[in-house]
């Protein structure tokens, strides 16, 4: 049987009164791509959030190969590192180099040797098609360039599970593409991911497993073809139904 | 009103001494107020280590000092510069009036400029797995060193002020001057001259941290 990297159980988060996540139980195995989706403000976000305990919780547990991800926990930093996180806005360091972004947690957090860091952060830059911005500042990069930036300075750190929230989200359509392919590539090495998308067709393409989050619950999940072909539940039909169009008629 | 050869070295003397005062204020002010800064930010509800009844008793610390008119202070801390200096009066006794007051205004000024640091960006940290001194040192002060360096050049500015208070007081410097002698003995003249010394020294300190400043902003290229 394989692996599981990630375990939460029953988790709740509340906030100033309301319940944004309703009791989330969710298992990820190694090399699994989950993909989740739902309508704005159903918590999707907040559960990735909650995941490397940028979010206290209020209920439940989450288990990372075993180890309580917790909330102002001393090891906390230590599990972190194994959860590669890439946010929405990117969040590079506005005055470090592309390089110094990549390299600070490596050689501030592991205590790698620089050189070798560099040199492992040049090939990852390559790989994604940046390998002339390492002495660039964020500033001067394009908004996918910067998201690319961000996913190789997670990768740098060798985290056991990927968290992507809506990593396409700001950016400006011709540059979606150039993220969607670098996140394919990492689910074709086999990486454990969890993906926080709005980009159906991308979502259908990446899925192992997908994940239909409403009101804080998780309403249904299944394999990409069942889930976008038949869903079970009136919830994910409705919001799977707002991405379709009818042609408009002309008569 | 002579401008002798004297007249011209008092002065000189002057801007010698409140450039002492001033430098050397700053910077014992901000050994103490950067440390003091870094904690309130860190400790504050929404800090990267939350400890609500320290963020309290700093914050009440800080306002009480920073509620005190500089020249009761002056006067009020007189046992304590006797102690570390050895007499209550010239620059460098001065000097522990100015850093005391300058501390907690420093702290706030540093406060402000790392809460300045988006919040976003501590994040990433955090989920890149920096412990706290990582934040506080590489993200926090170097994210913030912009503000942080303006915040330099207005303490600067401030101490200016605060120091040519301390002339009522036997203070020394351009305010000692500027008191003695064109005050008490009605030599107008070398008032405004004192005066338009210390507005050429503030204009001078802003220019050359406003300069350093837009250097090491790299986020505008």
């Amino acid at each position: 049987m394989s692996e599981k990297v990630l375990t939460l159980r029953g988790v709740v988060k509340e906030f100033e009164g309301q319940t944004i996540l309703d009791g989330i139980d969710l298992e990820v195995e190694k090399g699994e791509v989950v993909v989740i989706i739902g309508p704005s403000g159903c918590g999707k976000s907040t559960l990735l959030r909650c995941i490397n305990a940028l979010e206290p919780i209020q209920g439940g547990e989450i288990l990372l190969q075993g180890s309580p991800v917790k909330a102002g926990d001393k090891n906390l930093p230590v599990l972190r590192q194994k959860i590669g996180m890439v946010f929405q806005s990117y969040d590079l360091f506005p005055h470090m180099t592309i390089m110094d972004n990549i390299t600070l947690a490596p050689r501030k957090v592991h205590k790698r040797d620089k050189a070798e860091v560099e040199r492992e952060a040049a090939e990852l830059l390559s790989r994604v098609g940046l390998a002339d911005k390492a002495k660039s500042f964020p500033r001067q990069l394009s908004g996918g360039q910067k998201q690319r930036v961000a996913i190789v300075r997670m990768l740098i750190m060798h985290p056991e599970i990927l968290l992507f929230d809506e990593v396409t989200a700001a950016l400006d359509p011709e540059m979606v593409r150039e993220v969607l392919d670098v996140m394919l590539e990492l689910a074709k090495q086999g990486r454990t991911m969890i993906i926080v998308t709005h980009e159906m067709a991308f979502a259908r393409a990446v899925a192992h497993r997908m994940i239909f989050i409403d009101e804080g619950r998780i309403v249904e999940e299944g394999k990409p073809d069942e889930f976008f072909e038949s869903p079970k539940t009136e919830r994910a039909r409705n919001f799977l139904n707002m991405f379709r169009f009818q042609p408009a008629s002309r008569s | 009103m002579t401008w002798d050869a004297e007249t011209v070295k008092m002065l000189l003397e002057g801007i010698r001494d409140t450039l002492y005062m001033v430098l050397f204020s700053t910077l014992f002010g901000y050994v103490l107020g950067l440390p003091l800064g870094i904690l309130l930010t860190v400790s504050d509800r929404d800090g990267i280590r939350p400890r609500p009844w320290l963020y309290r008793i700093l914050d009440i610390v800080v306002n009480i000092l920073r509620s005190v008119p500089f020249l009761i202070l002056l006067i009020l801390v007189i046992p304590l510069t006797r102690l570390l200096v050895g007499k209550s009066y010239g620059s460098t006794a001065t000097i522990v009036p100015l850093t005391i007051a300058a501390a907690p205004f420093i702290a706030r000024m540093v406060e402000s400029s790392l809460k300045e640091v988006d919040k976003g960006v501590i994040e990433a940290a955090q989920s890149l797995g920096a412990g706290t001194r990582t934040i506080i040192f590489k993200v926090l002060i170097g994210e913030a060193r912009t503000s942080l360096l303006v915040g330099v050049t207005i303490s600067l500015g401030t101490i200016l002020g605060y120091s040519a208070m301390a002339g009522v007081v036997g203070g020394g410097g351009l305010g000692d001057i500027a008191i003695r002698y064109g005050y008490y003995r009605y030599e107008t003249g070398i008032m405004i001259v004192t005066v338009i010394v210390l507005v050429a020294l503030v204009q001078i300190l802003q220019a050359i941290g406003m300069m350093l400043a837009k250097v090491l902003d790299r986020r505008r290229v």
